[in-house]
């Protein structure tokens, strides 16, 4: 009850109030704050593009029949190949290929059309340029899928012995974005959230501030709180930033409960905003604290499962991975707004991000000391 | 918890202070009475501040003891941040936020609120004539403004014993005049104020003088006294002199 009564009275209030209006007063970081956001959903979103689509290829057709005219259109369908040229003969599309004016390439034997009409297999071939194996992937099953689909329409008559239908549930589309954009927000809020606190109270330090506010009878936790809780307002601003330019720009989904996401956002900010503190503490200028939280946010976009799924990582990788908060917001991320799941499936996330956030703040409130040593 | 009885405002006993295998101060044994104006005088790099910093909290000493206002240094350093005000010697406000702002921050920082606060921060704009300026940027103030404001800063809570690491370095005559004048009224309402300086006219407004030389204390005394000491004219000169001994002893 007397800790009640004593609320109101608590430096923490003078010290929030007074870095909102230092805040306010600082358009440079203000600006970069809300900027940032703009810019990295650009270069991810549009530049992380997992999923191959309209790969220049050449036709060699040698059968010039209506049915390899009705191949290529089948191909050309499908929306992973853009045919920009038909060649004369297999000199030409290795050049092409060569030069990198082609990546795939559709050839259709001179008999084709004729072993279809007989009742034989008309075989034809594609070649895809599969240096990068992920960009190639998307490119060689789509084509297989394509030839099948076609070779039922042949066969007609009768039902197929097996049908086999994959659905691609919660990104039908199998666009990357979709997949990316809400990564972004982890990722960002990891960036920069780190980064501010991180350099904001070694700022105070070097600005000689920190002295001065220290030999007040502030107590820590209203210090590291003050210092803390304005950011969270910039992470909450961050976040709305993203999901609405991913919405406008790339058609992100938010199928689940949107409050639902800004509640457990909350866990994962504390965790980050901590975490920054917690860096300056163990650095004496700014120019470390950048180059700490640059050194943090590596692993966080490599084995996070940012881009590349963790599964496919060596178990060391994985296992530094889970020592990471981003890991588990991400799945709360595209859980929430891919799937539309709620807490009855991301409860688990949910604990260990509350942890990180309740440990973090403890162990950067202890380590924090009012001393200039 | 009741208020301890004290007569002296500092004891510091065999105070120390070690950087790795630097010495930055060395046994320092002296007493501050209650009320008074305590100068602390010798080279750069003599020890001063590193002084200044054990005796307000912000550094932990490595040897020795030292009470400030009745408390252990050690034990109750928040104790003593309640009573206490400093001034750095570099300029420890927010450039970002007005005079107004600052001294506001910092009267609530120490537990002044509502009406009390607006009384105290009316008193001390008056006292230290920032009238015209309440509205100005910090970071946009002349030297001298800006130790007014951080003078008022410091003493916004009503300390009962002021630390001023030079104050007035850099500051022009008129505005050290003023700052000399808000020291001694400040002294005559009881407060205790230990100050360190490099202008030897203010030296001689001190009541005590202590000089300290790498770290440790060598002459205690009111400026006559230090004068027979030292058999010398000034202050300035006794200065010098123990400059010119400290740098003969090196070589």
């Amino acid at each position: 009850m007397s800790w009640l009564r004593r609320l109101p009275d608590l430096p923490l209030w003078p010290m929030l109030w007074k870095e909102l209006v230092e805040l306010r007063r600082d358009r440079m970081t203000l600006g970069l704050m809300l900027g940032i956001p703009a810019i990295q959903l650009a270069l991810f979103g549009y530049a992380i593009q997992t999923d191959v689509r309209h790969l220049p290829t050449v036709v060699l057709d040698e059968s010039h029949s209506s049915e390899s005219r009705r191949l290529v259109e089948v191909f050309r369908n499908s929306g992973n190949f853009d045919v920009v040229r038909y060649v004369p003969d297999r000199a030409t599309l290795r050049r092409l290929i060569e030069t990198g004016q082609a990546n795939a390439a559709l050839v259709i034997p001179p008999d084709f059309f004729r072993d279809i009409r007989r009742g034989r297999t008309g075989e034809a071939q594609v070649i895809v340029d599969a240096a990068d194996p992920l960009a190639s992937a998307a490119a060689l099953s789509s084509a297989q899928l394509a030839g099948s689909a076609r070779a039922l329409e042949l066969t007609g008559a009768g039902p197929p012995a097996l049908d086999l239908r994959v659905r691609p549930w919660y990104n039908p589309g199998l666009r990357s974005a979709v997949y990316i954009v809400p990564g972004i927000i982890g990722v960002l809020l990891s960036l920069t959230l780190v980064l501010i606190t991180s350099m904001a109270i070694v700022r105070e330090r070097e600005r000689g501030t920190l002295e001065q506010l220290i030999v007040t009878p502030i107590d820590k936790t209203s210090l590291v709180l003050g210092k803390i809780l304005p950011f969270l307002l910039i992470g909450y601003v961050q976040i709305s930033v993203i999901l609405v330019l991913g919405r406008l720009l790339f058609r992100v989904p938010i199928l689940g409960s949107l409050p639902l996401l800004y509640l457990l956002s909350l866990a994962f900010i504390v965790a980050s905003l901590a975490l920054g503190l917690l860096m300056s503490t163990l650095v004496r200028s700014q120019v470390q604290a950048m180059q700490l939280s640059f050194l943090f946010l590596l692993p966080n976009i490599l084995l996070s499962g940012f881009v590349f799924p963790r599964q496919a990582m060596p178990e060391p990788a994985q296992w530094v991975g889970a020592a990471l908060p981003l890991t588990y917001f991400l799945t709360i991320l595209r859980g929430v707004l891919l799937k539309g799941v709620g807490l009855g499936e991301l409860w688990p996330e949910t604990l260990v991000l509350t942890g990180f956030a309740v440990g973090l703040v403890v162990l950067s409130v202890v380590r924090f000391h009012k001393t200039i040593e | 918890m009741s208020e301890p009885a004290w007569t002296d405002a500092v004891v510091a006993e065999h105070l120390r202070k070690t950087f790795g295998t630097l010495v930055a101060v060395d046994d320092i044994t002296m007493t501050i009475a209650r009320g008074e104006v305590f100068g602390f005088l010798g080279p750069n790099g003599s020890g001063k501040t590193t002084t200044i910093r054990m005796l307000c909290g912000l550094m932990t000493p490595s040897g020795g003891t030292a009470t400030v206002v009745g408390y252990d240094v050690r034990r109750d350093a928040e104790r003593i941040r309640r009573r206490i005000g400093y001034m750095s010697q570099k300029f420890g406000l927010y450039d970002d936020l007005t005079v107004m702002e600052n001294m506001r921050f910092y009267a609530s920082i120490y537990g002044l609120h509502g009406a009390a606060r607006r009384a105290r921060l009316a008193e001390l704009v008056a006292e230290l004539g920032l009238g015209d300026r309440v509205d100005q940027l910090a970071g946009t103030l002349s030297g001298g403004w800006k130790q007014r404001l951080a003078l008022a800063c410091a003493v916004a809570h009503r300390p009962a014993m002021l630390f001023l690491d030079e104050p007035t370095a850099g500051v022009d005559p008129a505005s050290r005049r003023i700052f000399w004048q808000r020291i001694h009224a400040l002294a005559g309402q009881g407060t205790t104020i230990l100050v360190t300086t490099h202008y030897m006219d203010e030296a001689e407004q001190c009541g005590r003088l202590a000089f300290l030389s790498r770290g440790h204390l060598i002459a205690v005394g009111t400026v006559p006294e230090i004068l027979a000491q030292f058999h010398q004219p000034t202050i300035e000169d006794v200065f010098i002199e123990l400059q010119r001994r400290d740098e003969g002893a090196v070589v």
